[in-house]
């Protein structure tokens, strides 16, 4: 309270003013009762009604736990106003609640089902922000709801909630390490998301929870890499130093090579010659013997990555790279990071201290990387000291031969400084440099001794330490250094001074023989005075002298050792004693006397000045290990590189096994062949039934036919069927007519009347039939495909095959592709020669309204499809592949299998107009069922949508037996935009959230146009609603024809007749505000090119510009 | 990651304390204070201090340290670089970010803490999203607060958390459309007496302001772009467009922030667009000290040098000093012994001097005659290392924006007067 009081009174004034009142009563006086009357004073406030009350209240409390007071006896009262309806004081609520829920476990369980409501709540903020305060309770109770909550979340639509279940992951893992196998399993499954948001969550929950489960991470390598850039900052930081750690298990060392010879060098370089002349041989033959190396892809994947990052405004992100590269990269591509590094130099002072730590270190092995930016480490006079220290470790380790001159005068700068610490770490920096590089040792020593002059003390003190040391290494020449040296003991009163200076003269009395006994008479004199190093060094001296110089020197060192053997420190007296043992010849003395003058005056090796920051690069650089040099808790070691490659195939992504699986498989065959096939599958899949509907059903209209063929009785069905092949087989024989028959279909449906289907119109419902049409042949393509590829004469037999196993049983037929793939294969290829063109054709008359994939209306009553439920699955079975007229339609994921808990779900745009709402865009759904159970009451809940959006849902699927797939059509208005469509897809037991988020080039529909109206138009159309791009072409789409099939697939336009073979043009118009897309893409030398891309709303623009540019460079 | 937050001000106290996980008593703190007494000054204090349990990682801004507890490795960038931005957040919600100020608004800065951290680790800190959590408090605020009792919490869902520009809020709406972009230049320099530059680099930053409504999509292209080999780029900025085109192409984040920051480096020459010619001399065994310093302009390109303000730390064994100033003023602290002289513009027609003689302690050895020499300048309406702003285009919406560009360069870290001895010197 103390430091806070004044705060206190301007926060909680009404409180203050309060308080003398309740002074009146007697009982009260103390500081005790008063605070406890102040507390009343809150509760009285929390469970009034008024929310202002309340929430100055909370915001009086919450200043009270700022402040560090203790507000726990308010727990009751507070949690009360969990459920608050005003959002700021359920806010406050919330902080407290973390805050002392540890404290008061029990009644913080009242609070729980209020978050577990949230938990459930159609928002996907509140449910998000209901597990982050559930989660951060730490009350153990609540584990296991904590558990349910978190896999829960894992799987929620929403990606926010997702990455909210991953900050959750450690808050439980901290609670109750029981859990982890659990979480684990809640990380692996987040491991897999593709989203951003999620992915710098997880990893940070991988690396408190389970760092040691590297193998997590295999299948997830490829994507973190590719998402890194758009991971937010602080999620690039863990994700970098996550995969710095995985490099070194799994890729090789890719300087194996270089490392040797830099070593080599740098021994040629201080080593002697003999040695160096073998090391060299041996080297050659290792490096004989090593194969070349290679780099991974995935390693290089990695660095090619990351190194965009360097130019991040973050320090640390710039710092995660920087040791990524500094660990993993080769040599020669190190270099990049020191700009990035010398650049976070002009930061905050605390982001200099780290990053000038981690330089240090760096300069070590790697000097020549900063040596070009010698100057930014220059220092300033106003840097901070400890900026200074480090800088000039920097500077030092980047001396050598040809920079020495230039960073010697820079320190003789710095001595002047006023900073004493710096001084002193300047002068032994010269120190260092001058025994790293032998040229200028003498050059330093020198300027040492000049400093032994100077005025202020610290400096000569500093400078007779590190003088010293250089003397150690030739002290034959340095005898007037020496001498000098010893005068000064008049003077410096620094103690490591003086004890450097007597152990100099001790160590090399030989060569002062006149001088050294007199210092130690001095000496002698001020012995009481010392301190202990001294006195220390003062015996030293003594006994040193005794054994060389015994005659002058005898008594003195009596005197000496007796000052000692009554000095209070009892290191100094021990000493004493001891050397009194060994020197002074006694008749008592023991064996050791005789080796005295070899213990005393044994040839010392010099000392090695060497940088703190040595070998220091073992912990991972940019680490708070590596930064104190100590490992820290919870710190995973840099793996050293692996001798031989592990397996790089882990990584790879496998294809979720359900598109393996054969009517998947089948399908997408399907549709790339169906280009060939579609005109006379396409076609005739509405024609055929409209047909035989209205052969078989009276004339009941193609609406209640394609119901029927849906639920019709079994008799019908198989009649039905058996009719459409034959039809078939008519529309193979004449193709041509294809175009006349989709008429006749068109023309045939708005004839029919069925009662059910008056809202969908008749196209509508072709497309149902026709997709019905397309499931069966997902699975029983096999047989149709070799019908039509065979001659027409086989036809009819495998049609009759075909046919007779659609009636018996749908199992059969699942087989059927299974049993016959070797024909297949041979057919595709000849198949796909045709495909481009007729891709072509397709596109030309794709705007003509082409039969329609619908839905059937909710009919399918329960009862009937219980009843009929063979029938369901002949039904699934029996349908073409008529989905898209392009041939490559690309399918979507919407539900993971293994999220879907079995029921795996695909989706693709269709390119279908959606006759029940003209703006909305179609989007065919297939549902797959793996599990051995029946999936029932399939339909769509609880659509979120962005403002202005809509959906028209699918009918409810009623049942779909295990291994089945069914297909169904919804429409989206997305109102032109690529906003995700988010809804719940429900199942009779599970719902599942799921996201449509379209491409730009399905959210438009061709037009057609004449050159004429195009030029018109995109005259309208220039300056900012004009987007240009020069591009070169990719390999595969150098001539008109594939520029074509590249736009097209990319987005859902028309070609435009075009007088120039140089010019492709396409036009369209958005489905749901039918503004004009016009795109041009002219062609130049030499596979360059220009897309202009011409709307009026700019954003489609844009990035319509980036996908056709992508389709068109690949 | 982070476990805990202390505020301690200059005088040793703790006056606000926020902890994301179980509580740490706020005794750890006691291994930062004896830290902090060890160090002579107040930014020496290691920013990284380990303890038995735990380790405290803290900044120093605005005479307030953020102390950060934590308890297992993380880098310590990450810390230092979140400890800074939450700063920076108080600083834009409060104008600065003082003692006062936080205490004044403790609990939009509780609030605020709480939505950047969750369990440790970063959530949101980007203002823009922030600021549609938690409205910022202004007069205007907090009064219709008092009256009505609504709150700064925002009352609708964060939008922003979920969108794919996590820096812009959607549903902006301004009736002046305007972009604003400053090129700011500071020339870091240690210049030798003799006037030769020992190094010279250019820092440069280009702070926006934009308030477009809608979401505006703009580019920017430079005249000279190939100066800018040294950049780093707000997240807003398209990577790969700058690596292809040398062109910024963004959308723009609501309101103030820096959209790219640039260093030039010292391998590039540098214009140093002022010069100084100083003379202090001592005599041995007389107490007067005689003082000289003249400004003059260099390489300007015709732009005035303004804003101009010297600053040298005498040596201790000054007692005074009586100096004449030819403009401005200057002032002389007898106890920091600091010298400083706001000369305000240079005209270079008359050149500003300081002149006059110092008195020195009666008895003092001969002072070192070569104090840095600290140089704060201004220049407007340049760019120092010619950098220059080519255009500015906006898709996207059908407004026209009203836009404008301004250029200045600073002095940052320049200094001078520090005698370099030559090679020869070190040899004798």
């Amino acid at each position: 309270m103390s430091s806070g009081s004044g705060f206190g009174d301007e926060k909680g004034g009404s409180s203050s003013v309060g308080e003398p009142e309740y002074g009146h009563d007697p009982a009260s006086g103390g500081i005790f009762s008063s605070d406890y009357k102040r507390h009343d004073d809150l509760k009285e406030m929390l469970d009034s009604n008024k929310d202002s009350l309340k929430l100055e209240a909370m915001k009086r409390i919450v200043a009270m736990i700022a402040r560090g007071k203790n507000a726990s006896d308010l727990f009751p009262a507070v949690v009360k106003n969990v459920a608050c309806k005003n959002i700021e004081v359920k806010k406050l609520v919330y902080v407290y609640l973390v805050r002392y829920a540890e404290e008061q476990q029990d009644l913080a369980l009242l609070s729980i089902s209020t978050f577990q409501r949230g938990l459930k709540d159609p928002n996907q903020l509140i449910r998000a922000s209901a597990l982050r305060v559930l989660s951060s309770i730490r009350v153990t109770i609540i584990v296991p709801i904590m558990m349910l909550a978190i896999k829960e979340a894992a799987s929620d639509m929403s990606p926010y909630v997702r990455k909210t279940a991953a900050h959750a992951i450690p808050k439980l893992y901290s609670l109750d390490p029981e859990q982890k196998d659990q979480l684990i399993e809640v990380i692996e499954k987040l491991l897999a998301d593709k989203t951003t948001l999620v992915a710098g969550s997880v990893v940070m929950a991988f690396e408190e929870v389970c760092p040691e489960r590297i193998d997590l991470i295999h299948k997830n390598y490829r994507k973190l890499c590719n998402l890194l850039i758009d991971v937010e900052e602080w999620g690039q930081v863990v994700i970098i130093n996550m995969l710095t750690r995985y490099a070194r298990t799994q890729f090789l060392n890719p300087n194996v090579n270089e490392s040797l010879l830099e070593e080599s060098g740098e021994k040629a370089f201080y080593g002697s010659d003999d040695e160096e002349g073998k090391e060299e041989k041996a080297e050659a033959a290792a490096l004989a013997k090593r194969k070349p190396y290679v780099m991974d892809p995935d390693h290089r994947l990695l660095l090619r990555n990351t190194k965009p990052l360097l130019q991040s405004r973050n320090a640390a992100v710039v710092m995660a790279v920087a040791q990524l590269y500094f660990h993993l990269a080769p040599k020669a591509e190190v270099g990049v990071i020191a700009k990035a590094l010398v650049r976070l130099m002009r930061s905050h002072s605390e982001v200099q201290y780290v990053v000038l730590q981690n330089v240090a270190t760096m300069t070590i092995k790697r000097r020549g990387m900063f040596e070009p930016y010698l100057k930014s480490f220059y220092i300033r006079s106003t840097d901070p000291t400890q900026i200074k220290i480090l800088k000039l470790e920097v500077l030092t380790n980047l001396a050598n031969e040809t920079n020495i001159s230039t960073i010697l005068r820079e320190f003789q700068t710095y001595i002047k400084s006023m900073d004493k610490d710096f001084v002193a770490a300047t002068i032994q920096a010269i120190g260092r440099c001058a025994t790293n590089i032998g040229e200028v040792r003498d050059t330093c020593l020198n300027g040492l001794v000049q400093l032994l002059s100077n005025r202020d003390e610290l400096v000569v003190a500093e400078s007779v330490v590190v003088i010293k040391k250089l003397l150690q290494m030739q002290p034959e020449q340095h005898s007037d250094i020496i001498k000098h040296m010893a005068k000064l003991t008049d003077n410096i009163q620094v103690p490591m001074a003086r004890a450097s200076i007597l152990w100099l003269i001790g160590e090399y009395c030989e060569h002062v023989p006149k001088i050294a006994p007199d210092v130690l008479r001095k000496m002698a004199k001020t012995f009481t005075n010392e301190e202990d190093i001294v006195k220390l060094q003062i015996i030293n001296l003594a006994a040193k002298l005794y054994l060389t110089n015994s005659k002058q020197t005898k008594l003195l060192t009596q005197y000496v050792l007796n000052l000692a053997k009554y000095d209070q420190n009892y290191d100094i007296r021990d000493r004493a004693r001891f050397i009194r043992q060994l020197i002074v010849p006694t008749d008592k003395s023991g064996a050791l006397s005789k080796y005295a003058k070899k213990l005393f005056l044994a040839l010392k090796p010099a000392p090695v000045l060497e940088s703190p920051f040595k070998d220091r690069d073992h912990f991972q650089l940019g680490s708070l290990s590596h930064l104190l040099n100590a490992k820290a808790g919870g710190y995973q070691e840099l793996p050293d590189w692996p001798e031989t490659a592990p397996d790089p195939s882990v990584r790879n992504v496998e294809v979720p096994e359900w598109t393996k699986c054969s009517s998947r498989e089948k399908r997408k065959e399907k549709k790339v062949e169906k280009p060939f096939y579609s005109d006379s599958e396409e076609e005739s899949g509405p024609t055929e039934s409209a047909d035989s509907e209205s052969d078989s059903a009276s004339g009941s209209g193609s609406g209640s036919e394609s119901e029927e063929s849906g639920s019709g009785s079994e008799s019908e069905e198989s009649r039905e069927e058996s009719e459409s092949e034959q039809e078939d087989k008519e529309d193979e024989e004449d193709k041509r007519k294809k175009k006349k028959k989709t008429d006749r279909g068109k023309v045939k449906a708005p004839a029919v009347e069925s009662p059910e289907s008056e809202e969908s119109s008749g196209a509508e419902e072709k497309n149902r039939a026709q997709k019905v049409k397309g499931r069966r042949s997902g699975s029983e393509s096999e047989s149709e495909e070799e019908e039509e590829s065979e001659s027409e004469s086989s036809r009819s037999e495998s049609e009759s095959e075909s046919e007779s196993e659609s009636d018996t049983d749908a199992k059969k037929k699942k087989k059927a592709p299974v049993t016959k793939p070797p024909p297949k294969q041979a057919k595709k290829e000849s198949k796909k020669e045709k495909k481009e063109m007729s891709l072509l054709d397709l596109d030309d008359f794709e705007p003509t309204p082409s039969p329609q994939v619908t839905p059937v209306n909710n009919f399918l009553s329960s009862s009937l499809v219980t009843d009929l439920e063979g029938l369901s699955l002949t039904d699934t079975v029996m349908a073409p592949t008529t989905i898209a007229p392009s041939g490559s339609v690309k399918t979507y994921e919407l539900l993971h299998r293994i999220t879907g808990e079995g029921l795996g779900v695909e989706y693709c745009f269709s390119r279908q107009p959606f006759s029940p709402d003209a703006h909305m865009v179609a989007v065919q759904i297939m549902f797959t069922n793996n599990t051995n159970a029946e999936t029932k009451n399939l339909h769509v809940e609880d659509p979120k949508l962005q403002s202005g959006m809509r959906i028209k849902e699918f009918p409810e699927i009623e049942l779909l037996p295990p291994g089945e797939m069914v297909t169904v059509v919804m429409g989206i208005d997305f109102c032109d935009s690529t906003q995700a469509a988010n809804f719940q897809l429900c199942t009779h037991i599970r719902k599942f959230f799921v996201s449509i988020q379209p491409p730009v080039g399905e959210l438009m529909m061709p037009v057609f146009m004449t050159e004429n109206e195009f030029k018109k138009e995109q005259g309208q159309l220039m300056g900012m609603n004009e987007i240009s791009e020069k591009l070169t072409l990719g390999e595969k789409c150098q001539n008109e024809h594939g520029i074509v099939q590249r736009v097209t697939s990319a987005a859902n336009v028309s070609r435009v007749p075009c007088g120039s073979d140089k010019e492709c043009r396409f036009a369209g118009k958005t489905v749901s505000s039918g503004i004009l897309v016009l795109v041009t893409v002219a062609t130049k030398e030499e596979r360059a090119a220009q897309l202009t891309v011409n709307c009026e709303k700019m954003v489609i623009g844009t990035m319509l510009v980036k996908d056709i540019l992508q389709a068109l460079t690949q | 990651m982070i476990h805990s937050l202390f505020l301690v001000n200059s005088s040793g106290d703790i006056f606000l304390e926020k902890h994301w996980k179980s509580v740490v008593s706020r005794s750890v703190c006691d291994y930062f204070f004896e830290a902090q007494e060890r160090a002579s000054e107040p930014e020496n204090v290691p920013p990284v201090i380990p303890t038995p349990h735990h380790y405290l990682i803290s900044v120093l801004r605005h005479r307030i340290y953020f102390v950060a507890v934590i308890q297992s490795e993380v880098p310590p960038l990450f810390v230092i670089e979140f400890l800074h931005r939450v700063v920076d957040t108080f600083q834009d919600y409060f104008g600065l970010c003082t003692e006062a100020a936080i205490k004044d608004n403790v609990v939009v800065v509780y609030e605020l803490l709480e939505e950047m951290l969750d369990n440790g680790f970063p959530l949101a800190t980007e203002s823009n999203i922030l600021k549609e959590l938690i409205k910022p408090p202004t007069i205007l605020r907090t009064v219709v607060n008092t009256i009505t009792g609504s709150t700064n919490v925002g009352e609708q869902l964060p939008t922003g958390q979920l969108s794919v520009v996590p820096w812009r809020r959607t549903g902006v709406k301004y009736t002046n459309n305007e972009a604003y972009f400053d090129v700011v230049e500071e020339i870091d320099a240690i210049i030798d007496k003799s006037g030769s530059t020992i190094t010279a680099e250019i820092q440069g930053v280009i702070d926006a302001c934009v308030k477009l409504t809608g979401m505006p999509d703009l580019t920017l292209s430079f005249m000279n772009p190939r100066l800018l080999d040294d950049v780093s780029f707000h997240p807003c900025v398209r990577f790969k467009r700058w690596e292809a085109e040398r062109i910024l192409s963004f959308i723009p984040p609501d309101g103030n922030f820096r959209l790219l920051s640039y260093h030039v480096s010292s391998q590039n020459l540098v214009a140093i667009p002022v010069y100084v010619k100083h003379n202090i001399t001592f005599r041995e065994g007389s107490s007067q000290g005689r003082f000289e310093l003249t400004l003059g302009p260099k390489q300007t390109m015709g732009k005035a040098v303004e804003s101009v303000l010297v600053s040298s730390q005498l040596p201790r064994g000054v007692l005074n000093a009586n100096l004449n100033a030819s403009q401005g003023t200057y002032t002389f602290d007898p106890v920091t012994k600091l010298l400083t002289w706001d000369v305000g513009k240079i005209n270079p027609q008359k050149l500003p001097s300081l002149k006059g003689s110092m008195s020195l302690q009666a008895g003092a050895s001969k002072p070192d005659e070569n104090p840095t020499i600290i140089i704060q300048f201004k220049i407007q309406q340049m760019a120092i290392s010619g950098l220059k702003v080519n255009r500015l285009d906006m898709y996207g919406e059908k407004y026209k924006p009203f836009k404008g560009i301004k250029y200045m360069t600073k002095a940052g870290k320049f200094q001078t007067g520090m005698q370099r001895p030559h090679v020869s010197c070190v040899k004798a």
